[in-house]
């Protein structure tokens, strides 16, 4: 028995590496699961004097996508979102820091999957939602809580396994 | 310095050639290098947007011990990361607002939770971080214990029986 001890020991710590190898570390967990998301009112990208604010939306399941026409990776995930907002998923965007004034005429020109977009130039309400980079993804409730936060890009494996089961059944 | 330049013959050197200045000389010399190599070190620092020196210094060594959350192994002080420098935009703007260190902390933290803290706080689910080293010294405690007192059960070198003392004197015997 006291010969196995010193490889239990490495076979557990070996498991435990091999557990942290698989954890993605830009996964944060967010502060804001299960609270309510914070507010906020701004010009709404494409529309002259209209504004958003999380609270127009109450009573509704809605997606903020947070994006931005520099972020390389945001390129990437628009044909998926382009593809949810045809099936009817309500897609919200924060066009987070753009200085160079861009996401119109791109969404003119790529295409939007938004409803509407929120135009944050200064960052400052990508930072009271824990922004850490673009693309993320907030799931907010009929009661303006959010559900979830999703970093990084949406493919079609996260939006199977962490989108539609959370969707579903909030929208019971 | 006014009590001994009356003293001095009035020639026209520098205070180097006097030898009890030569001392005060040098020091002099030397701060003049010193300050000339600080120079170009400042003008290259991040430019002080605050302007307040005050609250410039608070601002870093608050952001010392914050984690970047672009660069996580950086800390918010020290990394470039355009998030980075927005964030201590905000330390600053709120120390401004006469917000103590703890809520500036506390501002973070409600947005990215405890990751941005190096320092990890006291919760139910650090406790085995924060005790884990002195489970380990436990741990090491016991073990010492149960070698030292196997060693007590074992026989001492002294107490041999004669019949084995005789052998090992017939063995060396032997051998020369």
């Amino acid at each position: 028995m006291k010969r196995w001890i010193p490889l239990l020991i490495f076979v557990a710590l070996a498991g435990f590496l091999f557990v942290g190898l698989h954890r993605d570390p830009r996964e944060v967990p967010s502060p804001f699961i299960g609270k309510a998301a914070p507010a906020f009112n701004l010009p709404v990208v494409g529309q002259p004097g209209k504004t958003f604010s999380p609270a127009d939306n109450k009573g509704k399941v809605w997606l903020l996508n947070v994006w931005a026409p520099w972020c390389v990776s945001c390129s990437q995930e628009h044909a998926e979102l382009m593809q949810l907002a045809q099936a009817g998923v309500p897609i919200y965007g924060l066009n987070w820091k753009d200085k160079d004034r861009e996401a119109a005429a791109l969404l003119q020109r790529e295409g939007s999957p938004y409803v509407m977009v929120a135009d944050d130039v200064g960052g400052q309400t990508g930072i009271d939602w824990g922004v850490t980079g673009t693309p993320e993804t907030y799931v907010i409730d009929k009661n303006g809580i959010i559900r979830m936060k999703h970093i990084g890009i949406i493919d079609d494996a996260a939006w199977q396994t962490k989108f539609v089961p959370l969707l579903k059944e909030l929208n019971q | 310095m006014n009590a001994t330049s009356t003293s001095f013959p009035r020639r026209r050197e520098s205070i180097c050639s006097y030898k009890n200045w030569i001392p005060a000389c040098a020091g002099m010399t030397m701060l003049v290098v010193a300050l000339m190599s600080i120079a170009p070190a400042r003008a290259a620092e991040a430019v002080p947007v605050g302007n307040d020196p005050v609250i410039e210094q608070r601002m870093v060594n608050l952001a010392k011990d914050l984690r970047c959350l672009v660069c996580q192994n950086e800390t918010l002080a020290g990394s470039h990361a355009e998030l980075a420098e927005d964030l201590r935009k905000d330390i600053r703007q709120q120390m401004k607002l006469g917000k103590s260190d703890k809520e500036v902390v506390k501002y973070l933290t409600d947005r990215y939770g405890d990751f941005v803290l190096y320092k990890p706080p006291f919760r139910s689910y650090t406790l085995l971080l924060w005790f884990g080293p002195f489970l380990f010294l436990l741990g090491g405690a016991v073990i010492w214990y149960v070698t030292l007192k196997k060693r007590r059960g074992l026989q001492p070198v002294d107490q041999v029986s004669a019949a084995a003392l005789k052998q090992a004197a017939d063995l060396l015997d032997k051998n020369n």
